[in-house]
């Protein structure tokens, strides 16, 4: 199911041709691990991740990280180290199998064991789909909570790189949010990432976690060394506006956020929301920042048919109809397959979104 | 293609059968008949010298000559010859009893005692029983769904007698006699059919979707073979922890199709999980036949490919399922290895109340597996004529787990249902704030339309 192509995210930093994406550093947000005297180190979310897992197998003899070669590092070099501190019995490769491999971690997990599966890219997650959503989702549900595989935590990278075409590039979130019973999870940044993913793997039911790609190694900043978790199902306010609130979440924030400084030298000031947990989602949040604004913009990578923001959308407009100065508008992808040399078009980029910014504005 | 051909003696070699050769059967001890291989790897690389036949070429084959490759190392040889889509025999059936009760001469199996034979066979009695009068109260229509084992009777207990309790099990749907066997009562099962306040799944699933947790039976699930790989990574569970115990995962031939069949086996071999991967070949999957389902001599023979040992057995015969999931049992554990258990048998019944199985197949066919055929009837003519069992013994039997069935059934028809919280609790371990909202709505639905729901259904 996986292609030969699977190395494509090691060459994304060298590769210039995602640099259209303009990418800036990620907004700054308060330490919000509990210790803010931590000592922090600046790394990348590849780092971030081998930092959350390094802790998630030291700090629990019962936890397991595997899959498509996992063993040596991984194609993005998120498990390196592993093997050679925790051993091969409790991080190992599987054979080249995603069915298998979230089958697997579901039984492992049933067992009272965390298993931390990886999908090597989100766009190979299908055949996988099965035991998701009719295995994992269910099992604490369909068992009257006799038995659950709450240990479980599926990590897949997932989105645009610049150059990954259909197969490395797809933002498949929307699939798995149509899922009671699991939780879908997706950081923005380093810090984020790995608090996130501590709680996500400590999180008594099956999480599935995406990791933005473009951001494994271009996302660079202070991350404390410490064990810490950040909350799942709470959205967080990263740039406080009041003419627009704009709701996103993973690599897609930085883009947001270079609208919102650009929409504030015109003059419009706008709210940004990181939703990190998609479902269970934060609605309390966004729907308190719209009523302050009247105004709600989403942007996802995933085409826009069916993609989350029509969720968002439908739910914003439910509770804030009355409150609400324009159409919901919505940024994304389109309705294609993610193509390979029509990607800067596809992409919802920033221009699109500063567009819709100022005419939601000025409607 | 021509350079290739050049040199070669004759080309009758092309497409010629490898004989295959099957393992004895008489398994004293099966581990001996085994030798563990794991083929030597090698870093992938060094130059392949295709080309160096020397004389031994014109033999054909040359074990001395060798090429490696990154799965170690392979024997060369001239000849293009195709392995066999089929060995030129079928693989044999174990058995232990023959059609009459009669032990085979010279037939090796693990001995019973009189107290084991005697409750394996009162098991397959009431299982037997159990199906009778919850397929005839689905009928009556006081049960939603029913599906019988029948025929099946000797897979479910004999298999479920050489486990120990620690063993989990990770069934299909045709296994409740493996859970009869460890405990579960038949009010319990009456209360999952009913789907009661009493039921473990809190009435959520359809009826025969049993599970206990207290008995290492993990809850069924309708969708076919997503339980094998689960079963490898459980059997991994307890192979990190060094439990004495093994994975005991059942299915069906249709199930061997699905893509998880292939998962399951091949990362339980890879992780040298302990995993006995039992399947019930009952020809049948719903109305589609082995023979539209598969083109191979049905499954053991896949174990091979995955690196899994394997074996054919009657599963008619308990004896001989008891014998072959023991043997099974011990390598798994021992060996730190899964082991692949066809049993040969036949669906007497229907697939499911939903299903009429006359007009797709022969109900002389039926009626032959369902009598001539039955496992119960052939284990009881052993333990008779054993004289561990008479006549007046039956009759007793019979009437009595009839009666425990009946009251069974009358018991958790006057149960209540599960209240209506249950409808919202255990999606995730607490309740998130969207299910919240619903439930206050649908509370609030109800006031105002409360005939239109369910009265059962305390709120």
């Amino acid at each position: 199911m996986a292609s030969s192509f699977r190395r494509i995210g090691k060459l994304a930093s060298k590769n210039q041709s995602w640099r259209y994406r303009g990418f800036s550093s990620i907004v700054e947000t308060p330490n919000k691990s509990g210790d803010q005297l931590s000592p922090t180190k600046s790394v990348n979310l590849f780092s971030a991740i081998n930092q959350a897992l390094h802790i998630a197998l030291d700090s629990d003899p019962r936890s397991y990280v595997f899959g498509e070669d996992v063993g040596f590092g991984g194609v993005f070099r998120c498990t390196t180290g592993l093997a050679d501190r925790f051993g091969k019995q409790r991080v190992f490769n599987t054979p080249l199998c995603e069915q298998g491999i979230v089958g697997f971690a579901i039984g492992l997990a049933a067992m009272d064991n965390r298993a931390i599966a990886e999908i090597q890219f989100a766009d190979y997650i299908f055949p996988a789909f099965d035991q998701i959503v009719n295995e994992a989702a269910k099992f604490r549900y369909r068992s009257g909570n006799q038995f659950n595989c709450g240990g479980l935590t599926i990590r897949a990278p997932y989105g645009a790189v610049g150059h990954g075409g259909h197969y490395h590039s797809q933002s498949p979130e929307s699939f798995f949010c149509h899922v009671p019973g699991i939780k879908v999870v997706i950081p923005r940044s380093p810090k984020e990432a790995k608090g996130l993913l501590l709680s996500s793997i400590r999180d008594p039911n099956p999480v599935v976690f995406f990791e933005p790609k473009m951001l494994y190694r271009m996302a660079v900043e202070e991350v404390p060394e410490d064990d810490y978790m950040l909350p799942l199902s709470e959205a967080e306010v990263l740039r406080e506006g009041t003419d627009i609130t704009l709701v996103g979440w993973g690599a897609q924030l930085s883009v947001m956020e270079q609208a919102c400084v650009e929409a504030a030298k015109e003059g419009i000031s706008c709210e940004l929301i990181d939703l990190k947990t998609l479902i269970p989602w934060d609605k309390e949040m966004v729907e308190a920042s719209v009523k302050k604004t009247g105004r709600l913009l989403i942007s996802h990578e995933a085409p826009v048919t069916g993609g989350f923001g029509a969720e968002i959308s439908a739910s914003i407009v439910e509770r804030c109809f009355t409150r609400l100065e324009a159409p919901v508008a919505r940024v994304c992808g389109l309705d294609t397959p993610f193509p390979l040399v029509f990607e800067p078009f596809y992409l919802p980029t920033k221009n699109k979104i500063l567009d819709a910014i100022k005419s939601t504005v000025n409607y | 293609m021509e350079i290739l051909f050049s040199k070669s003696r004759s080309l009758n070699y092309l497409l010629q059968s490898s004989r295959t050769c099957w393992h004895h059967y008489r398994n004293k001890s099966a581990a001996i008949f085994f030798i563990p291989r794991r083929f030597e790897s090698i870093k992938a690389g060094e130059q392949l010298d295709v080309y160096n036949y020397k004389e031994d070429y014109h033999d054909g084959h040359d074990e001395h000559q060798t090429l490696n490759f990154p799965g170690g190392k392979v024997p060369i040889t001239s000849q293009m010859k195709f392995i066999s889509e089929s060995s030129e025999k079928r693989l044999p059936c174990y058995r232990v009893l023959d059609d009459d009760g009669y032990l085979i001469p010279g037939t090796i199996f693990e001995q019973v005692s009189k107290g084991l034979a005697l409750n394996m066979y009162s098991t397959m009695v009431t299982l037997q029983t159990m199906d009778t009068i919850f397929y005839e109260a689905q009928r009556q229509g006081r049960l939603s769904f029913y599906l019988t084992s029948t025929g099946e009777e000797a897979i479910n207990i004999a298999s479920a007698a050489a486990l120990t309790p620690d063993d989990i099990v990770l069934p299909q749907y045709r296994e409740p006699g493996v859970l009869l066997w460890r405990g579960f009562t038949l009010q319990e099962f009456a209360d999952q059919l009913f789907g009661n306040k009493a039921d473990y799944g809190k009435g959520r699933q359809m009826p025969i979707h049993y599970g206990s947790n207290k008995l290492n039976y993990f809850t069924v699930s309708s969708p076919l073979t997503t339980q094998l790989p689960q079963a490898a990574g459980v059997a991994y569970s307890l192979k990190m922890d060094k439990k004495e115990a093994c994975v005991v995962v059942y299915f069906g031939d249709g199930s061997t199709s699905e893509g998880d069949f292939h998962a399951g086996l091949n990362f339980a071999a890879v992780m040298e999980a302990p995993v006995i991967f039992l399947c019930r070949n009952n020809g049948w999957a719903i109305s589609t036949p082995v023979t539209e389902q598969f083109r191979s001599d049905g499954i053991a023979i896949k174990g091979q490919a995955y690196g899994i040992r394997s074996i054919r057995v009657d599963g008619n015969d308990a004896l001989a399922v008891y014998s072959a999931t023991r043997a099974a049992r011990q390598m798994a554990i021992k060996e730190r290895r899964p082991i692949l258990v066809e049993a040969m048998t036949y669906r007497v019944s229907h697939h499911s109340t939903s299903d009429d199985s006359t007009k797709y197949r022969c109900v002389k066919e039926i009626e032959q597996w369902k009598t001539a055929k039955s496992p119960i009837t052939r284990f009881r003519k052993w333990i008779q004529r054993n004289g561990w069992w008479a006549d007046q013994n039956e009759t007793g039997l019979r009437k009595n787990s009839r009666k425990q069935i009946v009251e069974a059934i009358q018991a958790a028809e006057k149960v209540e249902k599960p209240p209506l919280t249950d409808l919202f609790s255990d999606v995730y371990d607490k309740m998130p704030s969207n299910l919240q909202e619903q439930e206050r709505f649908i509370r609030d639905t109800i006031k105002r339309y409360p005939k239109e729901y369910p009265f059962d259904v305390p709120q």
